[in-house]
């Protein structure tokens, strides 16, 4: 029991921090696209006999990979490319899986979490903290405008991959205990009622730290109260803390 | 002569669109060059290519060691975006290295109140984020000012306080300026040279030499009416 609940708080943390650079640059709707990259993955480790968190991850790798590559080459917007990648990855991810199989990858699966898996959400998870911190004046300049970042020095083609390549892997992070598609919203909702409530960098990326843990806390202890599957509630308590946010102003 | 950029047939295109075709310029250490030109004659891609945003063809040198503090045009920015211009500015002293207490210094040199820096970055007036951007160029102790219409939303006597601000650095640092501006007498009044972008020609040379009725005429594609200031 403590080891999920220090591995969903690293998660939170984790999400929390890329979320807010996500909401900032205007890829909420990619956070969920991008998640539905992982279901061929997860399929493909299945048949397979592997673990479906390698073919997720492999997948999301691949996935963030092709999406900074089109993106450079066509310069169509990463909006764009990720909607085209996440109808075909949806596409090839419900042939290749049941049903059940499909629920479990985008909800959560119930059970519990092995030590191999604990080891890597905690290890994945503190990668994207280290990513966003020791990166995080790089990522405000390109925030504001790419040319002025290139300008101060920045790689922001390099950064750029890498910030994808950290978002995937944030995605991937939530596989085993709120499914791909849950985890998209562990992104988004906290980072969204921190930029509504937030004064400046700083106070977004504690606000959507607390909002994440917060919501990450409060639903294990109702899923184990109402006996209910965790990811649903998490999200739905991160929903009801962004619905709150309003409430200021 | 002593170079801080020799750009020799510089070519850029757009899939079919020519933008710009084999534009060769230089601008000596220290000097101001000034780019005028219709709308969509290519200026702010010129920049861009010159920092390396965009490819192109033919040959952009800068001199080595060159340190690039690039003012561009207003951006597309999220007026509730929680970045405020001290996180920006911040960023960049931590990327140079630099201390936070450059920053006052800077501010101050731009004419930036402290409750201004520490509102959202989109919430700021034109003027406010171009005073904003400059002190980021400058944060990073620039050799080469880029500016893309540096006082374009800045009003009157704050252009001539930004206009002044820049020869004042320019003395004292020995700056080479490239500006973009659509004010002729700002043009005649501060640079060296100019570089004109028509839509069929391009021009080069010291603005009281070349910059003729007629040439204007040219290159905007209407006659230009303008007044100059003399010293």
């Amino acid at each position: 029991m403590i080891e999920n609940l220090i591995l969903s708080i690293s998660v939170a943390i984790a999400a929390g921090l890329i979320g807010c650079f996500v909401v900032m640059r205007r890829m909420a709707l990619a956070a969920d696209a991008l998640s539905h990259i992982a279901l061929p993955g997860i399929g493909i480790a299945l048949a397979l006999h592997i673990h479906p968190i390698v073919g997720a991850t492999t997948m999301l790798f691949f996935g963030a990979l092709l999406v900074w590559a089109v993106d450079k080459k066509a310069r169509v917007g990463t909006e764009t490319v990720i909607g085209v990648l996440f109808s075909a990855a949806l596409a090839i991810g419900s042939m290749m899986a049941s049903g059940e199989q499909l629920v479990d990858a985008l909800f959560g699966a119930a059970g519990v979490l092995t030590w191999p898996e604990i080891l890597f959400g905690v290890a994945a998870a503190t990668l994207v903290v280290g990513f966003v911190i020791t990166n995080r004046s790089s990522l405000v300049v390109v925030l504001v405008s790419p040319d002025v970042a290139r300008t101060a020095g920045i790689n922001v083609q390099r950064l750029n991959l890498f910030y994808l390549e950290t978002f995937a892997l944030t995605i991937a992070l939530g596989l085993r205990y709120l499914g791909v598609l849950l985890m998209g919203a562990l992104i988004i909702i906290p980072a969204a009622t921190a930029k509504r409530l937030a004064k400046d960098l700083t106070g977004m990326l504690v606000i959507a730290v607390l909002v994440a843990v917060s919501a990450t806390v409060a639903g294990t202890w109702l899923a184990i109260w109402l006996h209910r599957e965790t990811g649903p509630l998490i999200v739905t308590t991160a929903a009801c803390l962004f619905l709150l946010s309003f409430l200021r102003k | 002569m002593d170079y801080a950029l020799a750009v020799d047939r510089l070519s850029i295109r757009f899939g079919k669109v020519q933008v710009l075709h084999e534009l060769s310029f230089h601008v000596a250490r220290g000097e101001s060059l000034a780019i005028i030109g219709p709308n969509g004659a290519g200026k702010t891609v010129l920049f861009q290519a010159l920092i390396g945003s965009l490819p192109s063809e033919g040959t952009i040198r800068w001199a080595p060691e060159v340190r690039i503090g690039y003012v561009p045009q207003k951006l597309d920015l999220d007026r509730d975006v929680p970045i405020t211009g001290m996180d920006f500015l911040l960023a960049r002293a931590r990327l140079a290295g630099g201390v936070a207490a450059d920053i006052a210094g800077i501010l101050s040199l731009v004419g930036v109140p402290e409750e201004v820096s520490l509102a959202p970055i989109g919430t700021l007036s034109g003027g406010q984020f171009q005073r904003l951007l400059l002190a980021f160029a400058l944060l990073g102790n620039p050799t080469v000012l880029l500016l893309d219409e540096p006082t374009a939303g800045v009003d009157e006597p704050g252009q001539r306080q930004l206009n002044e601000l820049v020869r004042h650095l320019q003395e004292k640092q020995g700056l080479t300026v490239l500006f973009i501006s659509h004010e002729l007498s700002v043009v005649y009044q501060y640079a060296d040279s100019v570089l004109c972008l028509g839509r069929k020609s391009t021009c080069f040379g010291p603005p009281r030499k070349i910059l003729t009725p007629d040439l204007l005429t040219e290159i905007y594609g209407t006659p230009v009416e303008y007044h100059v200031h003399h010293d």
